[in-house]
């Protein structure tokens, strides 16, 4: 989230598409009730389904799973159209004034500049910015291959917006094809209903008037797309296009479905993040200075103008990163032990580490707190690449649909004589015996105590990683090994090494000073070994170690901010400034110089965030300022300062996005249309796709007609809570959502069985539960219809084991397929067929 | 909330006579249920069988969200799920927390005949006294509302208590504890009277839902749980809501108008036991059914 949960109370209007937080984040919900309660908020909904939140809503929109850019889109174009448009905000705090190269193409034929369609690769070099007043181009060294392309430190810029190069008109351009008229035929929502929410969402900027503000609330119904993360950009862009993002009750809000969720992407829940957002190193960085080279930007912004440009820091974040992974072993001289880090050659994401696995190449698996079978797509990929597999470790607290992998339903008791994998199961604890803290979707540390001990021989999460590394280290040390350095030099100085307190971790996070370390603007000193009280202190001499740079300040001298529970809040905002403690610097809305206008004045003065302070000179504020404090608002600094152009990005430049610098809606990779902006180029042209045996997509030519998609359900979380008799009381048994004119063409009651069957060849079977609550819908000509089906089915738990269901799982329907950016596969909007079974 | 904490007993800085001594308030609790922010989220469900301790039941799918067709007597809250069309054919999912409505005027207690089975106290919680039931069922014909259940195996009734226990100690129920989103409150008749109120001008104000109001049904005179209902014209739709809700006919005849009648029954019957019993004397049991008796005995609960 940009803002965070409390701070949508201060909302006047809400977007929520892409999510079901009423079902999925009761919790949270109440805030979004507070602002419809206390401040007349609106509240519209898009979804595929009614949902439990479309029952509390103002407006509900049923649109087609997938089709959310051409919404979006449409309403861009209408905020741009009607001239509900942040006119101050945009030119000031965007890159709309950015003037892009001659060369750029805009995706009227589905493809941007720079498509090879050889590779299915696009050369990105047009996707950028015009430098101002260069002179000729620098002479190419002969023999030297090309630099690699990269932004002007001098943008080109028009004030006026009238260039027609530039980002605002190019923006206007780009979705002027988003016509009400082409939102329908895309979304199915009917035109009228369409232009009824364009207009109440982009209402709040009437006139241009900058004193409310909107937000935008989405979860995986956005990310699960093969085009996830230019959804996401849209409503970024939107965001911008209104002047919300920065402002109290604004913002992009990503709601996170697991407790810690957003811990784990902070701590490098990718394959192409170290902790903190650092990108890997891959085999051409040839060394440290090479690495930072290519992943420290420089700022690129109009001359007149400022840049905070804070990924510059990226150096001193790595030096102190890799001073906390490897200790004295990590030396100037020796590159910081760069060489210790792996080189990222190819992309490692989900959906490759289990093609890999089916191919033979990888060889075994520990599976620690989740279920692998039942959370990939293609389910059956993944029980078949387990079976290829020599060993798979599973740590749980149940047993699971994935360290039964071998008793899944279909394999005889020839076959399971057959399967030679070997399985461990790890006795895990539950969360309520673990101290620690969750990340939570605000971006807050909370630190949580345990209330039991685990039960049994069940044993602490870092209990189980540190013996199963103590022992291979032992191994490396006595029998050596190809490359031994990383694994005998990993720093582990930890009170108890076979058992390390996740406090010690905690502090080992936030970072400390290893020498004395002066801040000379200040003149304050922080000793060796005290803890550093944020990133501002980080160094790249090897003076300090800190193993997460945006949590540092999290844990300091003053003791674990993330325990404080004080429910002070001066300003009435949510802000509750000593309540645990938010990344960056517990700042609590993130972009926050955005919520004053070009001379620091609030554009609402009754939610004054931050503002400017000309007696003291610094930004001041109720929330901590996200900015550089010193800079006056004369200095033109802009608010985005992790972009090196200090603006927000309605254009992304270069290779910010696989796609292109603008999103343009690419239909479902199984979709029962092809695409009424450019059917020659109807899906995503650089989306992942595998090629094995077991990855069939469908077409509604094979009979795959109905658009399917997946979720949550509030009684239920994920797939363990099926061993919970409360839960299992409250939905005793999975379902399949059908509405009613589909259910009446093919004689289907509810409570009958039904069958439901993809590309991939497996069927799923549950009750029908037949409901009005999804609508048929016509999407460019042709009658569509669209099911739900809950995830919750598996072949392990109370109902399960007692043979009182199906026991298939949903995910045996769903096509290994994802984004390109993200890696996210697309659980919803695949092509299925049902039947009564 | 214990009885008399807001009465006036003295005020600072004043000379004279106290205002307001002795006068008091009117303490009579209220659960409101504000259906238009009910997310069908099950909590207070969960809650209600953990506080009291009812176990794991089964329960099989039927076509809905719904946990199961009907309360039961060890299931004093259900939310129900209504999908329903509008005339021009707008969709609303209705969701509404079901349970005893503590009725100002109880049907349940009116139609007891056990002595001290069901009491209702000052504070407008009417509760069961399964000690004192004997399980004549009653209490089920009289409630308009179609809420106490039996339990078969006992021969009880019970409903939900409005956690008297927990009120008495001055805590909230234990579904309003568990509600995320706000949409139970709990406070005395007269603040959430005002509550439901405003939240209901609120929406005829700034919604669409221009007949929304407030459900405290004056057949029953009032209820200490009320209801914010976007349409008031039409509680039938949110699972049965009655619309006139009234303590039934016969219940009222019986024992208002027509009390008399049964007392005169009752006294016309003992004199007839009296006199059979001076015609043709005590009646002898042989022993087969003492044993019959003594088995009945060990079956009891202890």
């Amino acid at each position: 989230m940009t803002n965070g949960w409390i701070d949508i109370k201060n909302t006047d209007m809400m977007l929520i598409m892409g999510g079901n937080p009423a079902e999925n984040h009761p919790c949270g919900f109440k805030w979004p009730v507070e602002a419809k309660r206390q401040r007349n908020a609106k509240m519209i909904v898009v979804d595929p389904r009614f949902t439990r939140t479309a029952a509390v809503a103002d407006m509900f929109l049923q649109i087609r799973a997938g089709a959310d850019i051409a919404f979006l889109g449409g309403v861009v174009r209408y905020a741009i159209e009607n001239q509900r448009i942040a006119k101050e905000y945009l030119v000031n705090y965007t890159n709309a004034a950015f003037i892009v190269k001659d060369g750029f193409k805009l995706p009227e034929d589905g493809l941007y500049s720079g498509f090879n369609s050889g590779t299915q690769s696009y050369d990105k070099s047009t996707w950028n910015y015009e430098e101002s007043g260069s002179g000729p181009a620098p002479k190419p060294v002969a023999g030297a291959p090309p630099p690699p392309p990269s932004l002007p430190p001098n943008v080109a810029y028009d004030l006026t917006l009238e260039n027609p190069r530039c980002v605002y008109q190019l923006l206007k351009k780009q979705y002027s094809r988003y016509t009400p008229e082409m939102v329908e035929r895309i979304t199915g929502i009917p035109k009228d209903q369409f232009i009824k929410a364009a207009d109440l969402f982009t209402s709040i900027r009437t006139g241009g008037d900058m004193q409310k503000a909107g937000t935008i609330i989405y979860a995986v119904g956005w990310t699960q797309h093969t085009f996830g993360s230019q959804i996401i950009r849209t409503a970024a862009i939107l965001q911008l296009v209104l002047g919300n993002v920065g402002r109290a009750g604004g913002g992009v809000n990503a709601l996170r479905g697991h407790s810690n969720i957003q811990g784990a992407t902070d701590v490098a829940g990718i394959f192409d993040n170290l902790p903190g957002y650092l990108k890997v190193p891959n085999p051409a960085d040839k060394d440290f200075s090479g690495w930072m080279a290519r992943i420290t930007p420089k700022s690129a912004k109009p001359k007149e103008w400022d840049s905070f440009n804070y990924w510059g820091n990226t150096p001193r974040f790595a030096v102190s990163f890799l001073k906390t992974m490897y200790g004295d072993a990590a030396t100037k001289e020796n590159d910081w032990a760069y060489s210790y880090l792996p080189k990222v050659d190819r992309e490692y994401s989900w959906t490759h580490i289990w093609d890999d696995m089916y191919k033979g190449k990888v060889k075994g698996v520990i599976a620690f707190g989740m279920n692998a079978v039942a959370i990939g797509p293609n389910s059956r990929k993944t029980i078949d690449a387990l079976k290829k597999s020599d060993w798979l470790a599973v740590c749980d607290i149940y047993p699971d649909e994935t360290s039964e992998f071998w008793k899944s339903p279909g394999i005889t008791a020839d076959e399971m004589k057959n399967i030679k994998t070997e399985v461990y199961r790890l006795p895990g604890a539950g969360f309520a015996e673990k101290d620690g803290t969750f990340v939570n979707s605000a971006r807050w540390l909370q630190w949580k105590w345990a209330a039991v001990p685990p039960p049994g021989d069940a044993k602490l999460d870092q209990e189980i990683l540190a013996r199963i590394f103590l022992k291979v280290r032992d191994l490396y040390k006595k029998e050596g090994g190809a490359f031994p350095d990383p694994i005998l030099n990993l720093s582990w100085n930890y009170t108890t090494p076979q058992n390390p307190s996740l406090a010690d971790v905690a502090k080992e996070l936030n970072g400390r000073a290893l020498a004395d370390v002066e801040d000379k603007p200040t003149q304050q000193t922080m000793k060796t070994g005290q803890q550093l009280p944020g990133f501002s202190w980080l160094r790249d001499d090897g003076s300090t170690a800190c193993g997460n740079w945006i949590w540092c300040g999290s844990w300091t001298e003053a003791g674990a901010l993330m325990q404080r529970r004080g429910t002070d809040d001066p300003s009435g905002l949510g802000i509750y400034p000593n309540w645990g403690w938010s990344w960056p610097m517990n700042r609590r809305v993130l972009y926050n110089r955005a919520s004053a206008d070009l001379n620091g004045k609030p554009w609402d003065p009754s939610r004054r965030q931050v503002w400017w302070n000309e007696a003291q000179k610094k930004w001041v504020g109720n929330d901590v300022p996200d900015f550089k404090v010193d800079s006056a608002p004369q200095d033109h600094m802009g608010p985005f300062i992790m972009n090196p152009e200090g603006v927000g990005r309605l254009f992304v430049p270069l290779g910010g996005m696989a796609e292109g610098p603008f999103p343009e809606h690419y239909e479902p990779f199984e979709s029962p249309i092809a695409n009424p902006l450019h059917p020659q180029q109807s899906t995503n042209p650089v989306v992942k796709k595998y090629q094995s045996d077991l990855d069939k997509y469908g077409t509604p030519e094979q009979g795959f007609t109905v658009v399917c998609t997946t979720y949550r359900l509030t009684e239920h979380y994920h797939y363990w809570t099926k061993n919970n008799p409360m839960n299992v009381q409250l939905v005793p048994e999975m379902f399949v959502e059908i509405p009613v004119e589909l259910a009446g063409d093919l004689g289907i009651n509810g409570g009958d069985k039904v069958k439901v069957s993809s590309a991939r060849g497996a069927t799923y079977i549950a009750k029908a539960m037949v409901t009005k609550r999804i609508k048929p819908m016509t999407i460019d000509g042709k009658k569509v219809y669209q099911i739900g089906i809950p995830i919750h089915q598996g072949y392990r738990g109370i109902q399960e084991d007692e043979g009182k269901n199906a026991r298939t799982i949903v995910n045996l329907l769903s096509p290994t397929v994802t984004d390109p950016n993200a890696y996210t596969p697309e659980f919803k909007g695949f092509l299925v067929k049902l039947e009564k079974a | 909330m214990s009885n008399g904490t807001l009465e006036i007993k003295a005020i600072s800085g004043h000379a004279g006579p106290v205002p307001g001594r002795d006068a008091s308030r009117d303490y009579g609790i209220c659960k409101v249920i504000d259906v238009t922010t009910c997310i069908g989220c099950k909590a207070c469900e969960v809650a209600c069988l953990e506080w009291n301790g009812y176990p794991f039941r089964e329960t099989v799918f039927d076509n809905t969200y719904q946990t199961m067709p009907d309360l039961a007597w060890n299931y004093y809250n259900l939310i129900r799920f209504n999908e329903h069309v509008a005339e021009d054919g707008t969709l609303s999912w209705l969701m509404r927390k079901d349970g005893c409505m503590h009725c100002a005027d109880p049907g349940c207690l009116r139609a007891c005949p056990a002595d001290g089975a069901i009491v209702q106290y000052a504070n407008g919680i009417v509760d069961f006294n399964q000690d004192h039931c004997i399980g004549c069922q009653y209490c089920v014909t009289g409630c308009p509302f179609n809420i106490p259940k039996f339990n078969s195996e006992t021969k009880k009734v019970h409903k939900c208590t409005l956690c008297s226990d927990r009120v008495g100690a001055g805590l909230e129920p234990a579904c309003i504890k568990a509600c995320p989103t706000g949409c139970l409150h709990f406070g005395s008749k007269e603040d959430m009277t005002d509550l439901a109120q405003n939240r209901a001008k609120q929406l005829r104000e700034h919604t669409s839902h221009k007949n929304a109001g407030v459900y405290d049904p004056a057949g029953v005179g009032g209820t200490h749980v009320i209801y914010v209902l976007h349409d008031i014209e039409h509680p039938e739709l949110y699972g049965g809501l009655p619309k006139n809700p009234r303590v039934p006919l016969l219940v009222r005849l019986w024992k208002g108008p027509l009390k008399w009648l049964g007392n005169l029954a009752i006294t016309a019957g003992i004199l007839a036991a009296a006199g059979h019993y001076i015609r043709f004397g005590p009646k002898r049991l042989d022993e087969h059914q003492d044993e019959d008796r003594d088995e009945a005995k060990k079956g009891e609960p202890k």
